[in-house]
């Protein structure tokens, strides 16, 4: 049983899939096209581990079936820095020390990226509000001074 | 460079070469190892540990699993101090299980490897710096020849060989592969002074930090290996069933699927193999094994427990409590003592059974293929892995081979290889290399979970307020059960710590154990036992004191003394000090100013504890509203781990183990209903998020001496009573039964 391809990018990489169209983009990317950054945590949207932007929007793929994403964008973790030159979220996440398993971050650096789209410069508040990603270590305290870092970094790159 | 050396035959010269410690130090040489191991053993690889490249690079061997304590930066750290080289120049390549066997059993080649109790840094202390200062030896012995001199005119500095005499120097890149092909001394060298440190004791952040923000950083669900397939399991809703019958026909139509294999269970009350009976679908991606499960038709036993429920456990510990139990501890005349005191009290608390719930959910890839089997799993035990596989396979363990990648968080489940032996009856069952898969589902449904206890505390003062009796009872199903040749009256052991405060510093002291019946499966939770028993113990001498009318700190204070050595015969010891209990507690109260009057609904609280070695503190700041509503507004911690090797990482670990407390003790909790368990996955098994946790959050760490302790589990357990004594202090509300969850808000409506 074949069903009709789900064409859609990588990381800028053209993608065709065409088995079953309710696979979570999570496996696509995982057990089909190798690009493990992105983590299995739970299955139904609570983690955050598995956290992808499609055309640009957070989403969490354990619950996106691919058929959902056919002709669409896809960053990963993966894509994030540019060679290698990291990204500033990953560039804070470095400077603050943030991982102990390191499991989560995939999905909280994707998260953060996203936050500091819409929210360039988010007090503690809103990033308890809006970064919602489980860290099982319990890394919080450092991974909130690292948003706040990369926000630094984003905007001095801004202005540079 | 030209100096040609004699290749000596090194493996017999150095299987006797063992470290003072015990280990072997830079274990037989690589290169008569070669053959045996089939790995490439590059010229310039001074041993099993430690590679240094032309370029001046050093790859340091990582021998233990990294759950996210740190130890892959924190070992390293210890081989480079000694060795001699800049940190910046280190670069970390895990190592995999190293056994050798031997004429009577089996041995370690890279010395032991397996973490959990906080030892990894202090079990290896001794032989990872032996490692750094012996290759150093041998850099400077290889210089000396080349150079023709003394090797006491020879000296390092950071990555290179320096001769005094000649003015000379050579870097270690250069040196290597003549090193390389020195015999190994039999003696270690001695080792550096703790005031010649440069690398022990400054902050070193996470080695492979950069692998890991950059998504290239492999865990054992990450592996792929041509040809693996992928499995998942359904296993037995109830605790104990067994598959009666299965119909597996539809799965097998799923697109994908490949098989479809029984997997045996453990009889009732038998030592766990696998944790529970199940089939496992084997497909070609992990979704469709998921698909294909879903189509399985499986009909099991209820089992024996069928009727177990939390409400009925609870009352069979009531029930337990109603009688005497095995008294484990008893100082003094605690029965004479109560009924002499004047004021007495006496209070119980309830923890509920808790799920570890490491964010990787447990996976293991196994090629089982004739007299080989390949393991690649996340454990915190490759050595427990190797006995599961063998005993699995029926391989001998000398052609089982265990990899182990980063770990996505242990907290005790990854001592646990029930996983490895379904992946291993897997592959064997399907001659195929499998990764077997298991969902959050599974994870939350099939854990050996923290035991569930219910404990009694009474403690006697006389009229100034002087302790003069305890005595503390607990019923718990102990996660000491189900294994060979355990008696029942030895169960005890892994939920009682008879030398735990207030032991040895209240004369008349009583310790009493009721051994719960249960069927859920019970395990290591971080910080076992302890992580319960000081939320209880700290919790109840803070009712003490204000029963009493005493200041909880004063009283403590006066409990724990001065320094001294007090005997301690459980893990941790040998001796635990009160003084240093009270040194870290001191100084969270000191740091958020405790005296201080606060205004109404604003409570601080306090607690302390010692566990496995190290010694630890908290103090909490809360808010409660008129209506119940909790806010966390502050957190001081305190930690004595000796000396603190990388305080970087320590801060992370007080940082992580404070917040598991607090997440635990707030809103976690496992119930059981009809034989099965009720939970299922993070909506209603609710770790703590961001949003919880203050920004105003301070470590110290006191230094203690030239040694290190651990650090992974000695922050957790004062978290719990610290804040549940915040709270009772804001409002007056005690918290006796965990979670917490919305008892505030019930209590205060």
């Amino acid at each position: 049983m074949r069903s009709k391809a789900q064409n859609f990018r990588v990381n800028g990489q053209a993608v065709s899939f065409d088995q079953d169209p309710d696979t979570p983009l999570l496996w696509v990317l995982r057990d089909h096209l190798q690009l493990t950054g992105s983590k299995f945590g739970c299955g139904g949207g609570h983690c955050g581990a598995c956290t992808v932007h499609v055309d640009g929007q957070m989403q969490r793929s354990c619950v996106l079936p691919v058929s959902a994403v056919a002709g669409t964008e896809i960053s990963t973790i993966e894509g994030l820095a540019k060679g290698d030159r990291l990204h500033p979220v990953q560039q804070a996440w470095l400077e603050l020390d943030v991982p102990q398993c390191g499991y989560c971050q995939a999905g909280q650096i994707m998260a953060t990226v996203d936050l500091l789209k819409r929210l360039p410069d988010p007090t503690d508040q809103q990033i308890d509000e809006q970064l919602t990603n489980l860290c099982r270590c319990a890394t919080y305290v450092r991974l909130r001074k690292a948003v706040h870092r990369a926000a630094e970094l984003m905007a001095a790159e801004d202005k540079a | 460079m030209n100096i040609s050396l004699p290749r000596l035959s090194r493996r017999q010269f150095l299987i006797g070469a063992a470290t003072s410690s015990g280990g072997f130090l830079l274990g037989i040489p690589a290169i008569s190892l070669a053959g045996q191991d089939g790995d490439a053993v590059a010229d310039n690889q001074l041993g099993f540990f430690v590679q240094i490249e032309p370029d001046g690079r050093v790859i340091l061997g990582s021998n233990q699993p990294e759950i996210g304590q740190g130890v892959r930066t924190a070992l390293p750290m210890l081989i480079a101090e000694e060795l001699d080289i800049d940190w910046q120049q280190v670069q970390v390549r895990p190592m995999p299980l190293g056994i050798i066997k031997t004429t009577d059993g089996f041995t370690w080649k890279y010395g032991p490897q397996g973490v959990g109790g906080s030892t990894a840094v202090r079990t290896n202390w001794q032989s990872m710096r032996e490692v750094g200062a012996t290759a150093r030896q041998m850099l400077i012995q290889a210089a000396a020849r080349h150079w023709q001199v003394e090797e006491a005119l020879c000296s390092t500095k950071p990555g290179q060989v320096h001769c005094l005499s000649l003015s000379r120097q050579l870097d270690y890149g250069k040196l290597a592969p003549l090193a390389a092909a020195l015999p190994v001394p039999a003696q270690a060298p001695a080792l550096k002074k703790p005031a010649d440190y440069r690398i022990i004791g400054t902050g070193k952040k996470v080695i492979d930090a950069r692998d890991i923000v950059t998504g290239q950083a492999k865990y054992g669900l990450d592996t792929k290996v041509e040809g693996m397939k992928y499995a998942v399991m359904a296993r037995s809703p109830y605790l104990d069933g067994k598959l009666l019958k299965f119909d597996a026909s539809q799965a097998l139509k799923v697109p994908g699927v490949q098989k479809v294999v029984k997997i045996e269970g453990p009889n009732p009350g038998e030592p766990y193999t696998v944790l529970a009976e199940g089939v496992a679908v084997i497909a070609d991606s992990t979704w469709a094994a998921m698909q294909g499960r879903k189509k399985l038709k499986l009909e099991w036993s209820k089992g024996p427990f069928a009727a177990e429920s939390t409400e009925s456990f609870k009352t069979h510990l009531h029930k337990l409590l109603e009688s005497e139990g095995q008294i484990v501890r008893s100082d003094g005349n605690v029965p004479q003592s109560m009924a002499e005191a004047g004021h007495t009290l006496t209070a119980r608390y309830f923890v509920p059974f808790v799920s570890h719930a490491p964010l990787e959910p447990q996976n293991c890839f196994a090629h089982v293929q004739g007299n080989r089997v390949d393991i690649i799993v996340p454990t915190q035990m490759p050595a427990g892995a190797s006995r599961a596989a063998a005993a699995a396979t029926g391989v001998d363990r000398e052609h089982i081979h265990i990899r182990f990648p980063r770990i996505g968080g242990g907290f005790g489940r990854r001592l646990s290889v029930d996983y490895v032996f379904e992946a291993c009856l897997i592959s064997k069952q399907s001659c195929l290399p499998v990764q077997l898969v298991w969902s959050r589902e599974d994870d939350i449904r099939h854990d050996f979970y923290r035991p569930s206890g219910l404990h009694e505390l009474q403690a006697a003062w006389d009229d100034k307020g002087q302790v003069s009796a305890w005595r503390h009872r607990l019923a718990s199903a102990s996660k000491y059960y189900r294994r060979p040749n355990l008696p029942e009256d030895e169960y005890w052991k892994a939920e009682l710590y008879p030398d735990d405060f207030p032991a040895n510093l209240v004369a008349n002291l009583q310790m009493e154990y009721h051994s719960a019946k249960s069927g859920m499966p019970r395990g290591s939770w971080r910080a076992p036992a302890h992580c319960v028993n000081a939320f209880v113990i700290q919790s109840f001498l803070h009712e003490l004191a204000h029963k009493s009318e005493q200041d909880p700190l004063a009283l403590q204070l006066a409990l724990l003394g001065d320094y001294q050595d007090i005997p301690y015969a459980n893990h941790g010891g040998p001796v635990y000090n009160p003084g240093r209990q009270a040194a870290v507690l001191k100084k969270v109260a000191e740091a958020i100013d405790y005296a201080k009057p606060r205004g109404k609904g604003i409570g601080v609280g306090l607690a302390s504890h010692f566990t496995f070695g190290g010694y630890a503190a908290h103090a909490m700041e809360v808010a409660v509203s008129d209506s119940g509503e909790l806010e966390i507004k502050r957190i001081v911690a305190a930690i004595d781990c000796g000396l603190a090797v990388n305080p970087a990482g320590v801060e992370a670990q007080v940082q992580g183990g404070t917040l598991d407390g607090l997440s635990t003790a707030l809103n976690l909790q496992i119930t059981v209903k009809d034989g099965q368990v009720v939970q299922s996955n993070f909506h209603d098994y609710p770790l703590m998020k961001i949003a919880q946790v203050p920004a105003d959050f301070e470590v110290h760490i006191i230094p203690f001496g030239d040694e290190p302790a651990g650090v992974g589990e000695i922050p957790l357990p004062s978290a719990a009573p610290a804040l549940t004594n915040a709270i009772f202090n804001a409002c007056g509300v005690r918290i006796r039964d965990l979670p917490i969850r919305d008892q505030l808000r019930k209590a205060l409506a």
